[in-house]
Order: structure tokens, then C-alpha cells, then sequence
């Protein structure tokens, strides 16, 4: 036991320099007015006004997780059940966009949904009418599942490898017709590597600002753009700024303390 | 043949490289020489003729016809200047600095930057009047305009009828709904607004800049999106037909799509202006208003404005500098126009605040999905929680 929390003393160093000081900076600020300095509540009162925009980005970011995950699920299942050399062709097909630069990723999205596009450059040739693709929450949303699919299919893949083929016979012996097979078997089994895949997709869907910035258009103002806007923008305002991304860590808590409740539940489950 | 004239050209050039720059009095440079003076200079990244594609090295050419040494430094934004002068203001690391208008006037407020005196900056005749007394500087005691440029409108001639042309209500037109973009920079969106309405583009009217907030808000509903330098990718490709943006960079633009056109609304629209100041207690003022008049010299004023691209506000340079006319504002638009003071602070975070209120509003039909569709979500979670406590509750039974 003492050798291994020896061994962790880089990461506590790392966590305690970069996470753990860094987050109280975050409070003080937060809790701090701009102009005196003095300890003030105004910031978070300031901040929770725009509860709107927080819920427009929980909004699209459930919605993006849950198509990743409508997406991923089979996609992951089959791939478990393939052979090894087919299962790294899709694993490096699935990372392969990952190579490449997320803002790259994003600007090439317009390229192919703007006016002026691909898309619509090919439906003009058909003589086909334009269709309004870019500049709106679905825009983002597609933008959110490209971005963020390798994060819900990994877990998902990795966890099903683990389902041996025989538990899978068993069921199919005891009776089980292939609806049940999965509801019965494969779900509830891999129902860690949803709730990984859930919070690994769903955390950075919901603070993105490049992906809101670049497709949105006007509509599209997410909690992360107006976190960016307080430190990178001309409204400058740090304490603003830390108090709004103070109100975003609270949901993401919240959601983390949902998500860990089911994990919860499953280990008692698999305890019985 | 061709080949022998391009040599002559080039020797002619090089022989002009060497000669000195022609000064009004090279005697007032004289002065400084042997005393051992280093000038420290701070301006913007490439705002300063330097030598590059045979371009005249205007510190070089300093340093030759005075022998004071400059020490050249860059810095990014005007907060970042203000940042360090304000960090040492007993003992300022510069002599000369090019802020913009309105952190000149947040600078002067403060008492920031020296008065200048004029007696050793006899080039001061040379800059146009029309910029030599700005709004951020009234009497123009503290500053000497360096360059200026202007905003207007870009349109795409191929998509707008030639009626709608004219104000800032083509950036309103419902026609043009989807097609047009605006700053999501705050205060530059609040100048057009304000302008707009016929109001000051630096108002501290709490009701004038609740007016603005409601008619950018009108203007969410017709606009594209909020950009800033995405503006020349989506105007030069037309996959958005209207903007407002820098003259400057929309001559770019032009020259990249033969569609687009330019103009300046008839309501006015914002001018900035780019001066050079002497920082308070800079330790060497004589030297630093020496070069504050080379910079005003003819010559250099010209070499500057060739290679910074900016419009100048030396009437010499003016007079040589070819300016492209469908750009170039005239006298009666110039007049106007209106640069950007510093405004209170309170001010600043009403303006901060209304702008989030404009980018950030929901409408309600918005607000009745994103509530049914969370309300499903939350429903789901709920369900399976219950559904997985009665299933333990069984199986402990």
C-alpha cells in the first residue's frame, strides 16, 4: 500500500499544481469584485442571469450524447464480435479523425455545409433548391458527435471486448431470442462503458465555444463562448468569467453524481 | 535589352538606397549626435516600415541622421501596452508609443503620457487638421496621429439591389435575412447600433444603449453569424452577401471577388485613429519628439503608409500615396465620422452585459423544445432509477 501511493506522487504533484490550486484560484476569483478586490457575490448573481445559455448547452450536449451513443453502441458491439485483424481496421478508422487538428476538424465541416458548399453546390448542379444546413443547432450538434464519437465508442468497444462469447451462447441456450440477448445480457454488462462513454462525451460537448463559434451561427451562444468571451474577448473580466465557469463545473458535478449513483447500483448489483 | 534595363533599374535603385532620406532640417537631427541616447520604442507587430521588399528601414534611417540608438519592442493589443506601462508608471521602459484612440483617452484621464512639446516637432504642420484634434484628444496636446482607417459596409453587388444601399439598415433588411454578418466584437457592434439610431457611437446614455441592445437583438434575427476576421472567407466566397468591417480589409476583399462593393452609411460610422504618444516621465523627451518629427518627415510618412497600408494623416504623404478611391472616404463622409473615447467603467460593463443579453437570448419557442427535450431526458433518468431500485428489491426479498 505505501509503495503504491509512493509511486502516485507525480500525479499528486501535477494534480495539486494544475488542479487542485488552479480550481481555488477559480473560487477566489469568482467570489472577488473586479474593481475593490473585496469578497463579493455579485459575480455568481451575474452569472446565474444567463442560466438560459447553460441550459441551451446542457440542451444540444444531451442531444449529442445520446446520438453518440445511438451511434457507437452497435457500432462497438459488432466490432467486439469480429475478427481481431477487422477489429483494428475499425478501431483505426474510428481514431483516424482524431489525427488531425480539432479546429481543422471543425473549419472543414463548413467547407462542405455552407451555403455555398459542397452539399449545396451539388444540389444546385441537380437543379436542386439550396437547404440551410450551417448556422443553427443542428449544425452544432453534428459538429459536437463528429468531434466527440471516438470518446463514446472506445469505452464501449473495450468494455465489450471483455463480454466472453460463451455468456453470450449461455443465454442464447437458456432460450434467449436475439432481442434478448442483448436486453438481457450484453446491456447490462456493458453498462460501465456507457456511463464512461456518457461522461466522456458529454463533459466536453457541453463547455465546447469553437464548435458553437464556427457553426452556430447567431442562435448558437453556448455557456462556453461566454466563458471565452470573459478572458479572451474585449469584455475582459476575469472574476465574471471564473464565476460563470464556477456555475459550469456545478452542473457537471451534478451530472458526474448522477452518472457515478447508477455505477453504484451496478456494482451492489453484481455483488448479489 | 530588357534585361540591361532592369539592371540600370536596379543600380538606379541601390544608388537611391544609399542616399539619406531627404529632411526638412538635418541640422535639428545634429543636435543628438555623440550624446550617447538610446530611444525606446513600443508599437504594434509590422506597423513600422522595415526594410523588408525594398522597403526604406525608417529606424535605420533614424539612428543614421541622429546617432541615437532606437530599441524597437512590439506589443499585441492596447490592454497589453496599458498593462505594462501601468505596471512600472514611476520608471517607464519607453519613449515613444502608437496606442489607439481610445486608450489614448483612458491614458490622458489617468495621466499617462506627456504633453508634447510642438516646438520640436516642426513636422506637426504636415498632419491634416481634419485629425490633428480628435474626440480622445480635444486639444491635441498629447498625441500626433500616425494612421487611420475607417468602417463601412461590404456588399456583394451580385445578391443586393442597388436600392438598399446607402444605411445601416441593409444590415436590418429582412431580404437579406441569413445572409448578413456582424462584429462579435462588443463595442464595434455597439457603434454601428448607436450610429444607427443617430446617437453618439460613445454614449453613456443608459436609455440610448438600451435602444441599441434592442435593435441588435431585432438584428439577431436577420443575421448569419457573429464573426470578425471570418468575414473576408465567408464574403469572398458569397456564402454570406452583407458586413460591416475595416475599409482597409474590405479593399482586400474586393480585390479577391470583383462582386463586391463598398460604402460608407450615410448615418456615420467609426473612425479610429492610431497616434504616437510620449509616455509620462519618459527619460528622453527631446530625442523621442525628434522622432516624433521624422516620422512626420514627407519621405518616411510615405514609406510607412506603403508598407502599413493604413490611410495616412500627413497631407504630403496623402497627396503621393495612390489611395483606392472606392475606399477612400471623402470630406463630407469624414465628417461624419466619430473615433472611439474610453468610457467609464460602469459604462463599459452596462455595454459588456447588454451584449451577452443580445448574443445569449432564447426565444420561446426555443425555450418550450429545449424544455420538453430535457424534461424527456430527465423522465428517462428517472424511470430507470426506479425501475433499477424495484428490480433490487426483488431480488433482496
Amino acid at each position: 500500500m505505501k509503495t503504491n501511493s509512493k509511486a502516485a506522487f507525480p500525479y499528486i504533484l501535477w494534480v495539486l499544481f494544475f488542479t487542485v490550486i488552479p480550481f481555488v484560484l477559480v473560487i477566489y476569483y469568482a467570489a472577488t469584485s473586479k474593481d475593490t478586490g473585496a469578497i463579493t457575490l455579485d459575480n455568481l448573481a451575474n452569472a446565474s442571469r444567463y442560466f438560459p445559455v447553460l441550459i441551451r448547452s446542457v440542451y444540444l450536449a444531451v442531444i449529442a450524447t445520446a446520438i453518440c451513443l445511438v451511434i457507437a453502441y452497435p457500432l462497438a458491439f459488432t466490432m467486439s464480435r469480429s475478427s481481431k485483424s477487422v477489429q483494428r481496421v475499425i478501431l483505426l478508422l474510428v481514431m483516424l479523425p482524431m489525427w488531425m487538428n480539432f479546429l481543422l476538424r471543425t473549419y472543414a465541416w463548413i467547407t462542405i455545409l455552407d451555403n455555398n458548399g459542397l452539399i449545396n453546390s451539388f444540389l444546385t448542379e441537380l437543379g436542386l433548391p439550396k437547404i440551410q444546413l450551417i448556422n443553427n443547432s443542428g449544425a452544432v450538434v453534428l459538429g459536437m458527435v463528429y468531434n466527440y464519437l471516438p470518446f463514446m465508442i472506445t469505452p464501449l468497444y473495450s468494455i465489450m471486448t471483455k463480454i466472453d462469447k460463451s455468456v453470450i451462447e449461455a443465454s442464447q441456450d437458456l432460450g434467449c431470442n436475439g432481442w434478448q440477448v442483448i436486453t438481457k445480457t450484453v446491456l447490462p454488462l456493458s453498462f460501465p462503458g456507457i456511463l464512461t462513454g456518457i461522461t466522456v462525451t458529454f463533459v466536453p460537448a457541453v463547455s465546447t465555444f469553437v464548435i458553437s463559434g464556427l457553426l452556430g451561427g447567431s442562435n448558437c451562444f453556448l455557456i462556453g463562448d461566454l466563458i471565452q468571451q470573459q478572458f479572451l474577448g474585449n469584455e475582459y473580466n476575469l472574476n465574471y468569467g471564473a464565476a460563470t465557469s464556477l456555475m459550469l463545473m456545478v452542473v457537471v458535478f451534478i451530472s458526474m453524481g448522477i452518472f457515478n449513483s447508477f455505477d453504484n447500483d451496478e456494482m451492489e448489483d453484481s455483488m448479489i | 535589352m530588357k534585361k540591361i534595363l532592369s539592371f540600370a533599374f536596379v543600380a538606379i535603385l541601390s544608388v537611391l538606397s544609399v542616399n539619406a532620406v531627404n529632411v526638412e532640417n538635418e541640422a535639428y537631427y545634429e543636435q543628438f549626435r555623440g550624446k550617447d541616447i538610446t530611444l525606446n520604442v513600443f508599437n504594434w507587430g509590422e506597423y513600422i516600415s522595415d526594410g523588408s521588399e525594398d522597403s526604406l528601414n525608417v529606424l535605420e534611417e533614424f539612428e543614421n541622421i541622429s546617432g541615437i540608438r532606437v530599441v524597437y519592442n512590439n506589443y499585441e493589443t492596447n490592454e497589453d501596452l496599458y498593462a505594462k506601462l501601468s505596471a512600472n508608471k514611476e520608471n517607464p521602459q519607453y519613449d515613444i508609443i502608437i496606442p489607439s484612440d481610445y486608450m489614448i483617452s483612458r491614458m490622458i484621464r489617468e495621466d499617462m503620457v506627456e504633453k508634447i512639446n510642438f516646438d520640436n516637432v516642426p513636422n506637426i504642420s504636415m498632419i491634416d487638421d481634419k485629425y490633428r484634434y480628435p474626440d480622445f484628444d480635444p486639444t491635441g496636446e498629447y498625441s500626433v496621429p500616425y494612421t487611420w482607417g475607417t468602417v463601412g459596409i461590404i456588399y456583394n453587388s451580385k445578391y443586393v439591389d442597388a436600392e438598399d444601399v446607402g444605411t445601416w439598415d441593409l444590415l436590418w433588411n429582412k431580404k437579406y435575412a441569413g445572409n448578413i454578418l456582424m462584429f462579435s466584437n462588443s463595442r464595434d457592434a455597439y457603434g454601428v447600433a448607436l450610429k444607427k439610431l443617430g446617437y453618439s457611437l460613445n454614449s453613456t446614455n443608459r436609455d440610448e444603449i438600451e435602444d441599441a441592445t434592442e435593435i441588435l437583438k431585432l438584428q439577431r434575427s436577420v443575421n448569419q453569424s457573429y464573426v470578425m476576421d471570418q468575414t473576408f472567407d465567408k464574403m469572398e466566397n458569397e456564402s454570406a452577401y452583407v458586413a460591416p468591417y475595416y475599409a482597409g480589409d474590405c479593399l482586400s476583399m474586393m480585390e479577391n471577388n470583383e462582386n463586391l462593393a463598398f460604402y460608407y452609411p450615410e448615418e456615420g460610422f467609426n473612425i479610429f485613429i492610431d497616434s504616437i504618444c510620449i509616455p509620462k516621465g519618459a527619460k528622453n523627451k527631446e530625442a523621442a519628439e525628434a522622432f516624433i518629427n521624422f516620422l512626420c518627415e514627407t519621405e518616411i510618412a510615405v514609406a510607412n503608409c506603403e508598407y502599413i497600408c493604413y490611410f495616412t494623416p500627413h497631407t504630403e504623404a496623402a497627396k503621393i500615396v495612390e489611395f483606392d478611391e472606392r475606399i477612400y472616404p471623402t470630406d463630407e463622409q469624414l465628417a461624419k465620422s466619430e473615433s472611439f473615447i474610453a468610457l467609464p467603467d460602469n459604462v463599459n460593463s452596462l455595454y459588456d452585459s447588454s451584449w451577452i443579453e443580445v448574443r445569449s437570448s432564447l426565444d420561446i419557442s426555443e425555450m418550450v423544445t429545449v424544455g420538453i427535450i430535457l424534461g424527456l431526458a430527465l423522465t428517462v433518468l428517472i424511470v430507470l432509477t426506479v425501475l433499477r431500485h424495484m428490480k433490487k428489491g426483488k431480488i433482496n426479498y
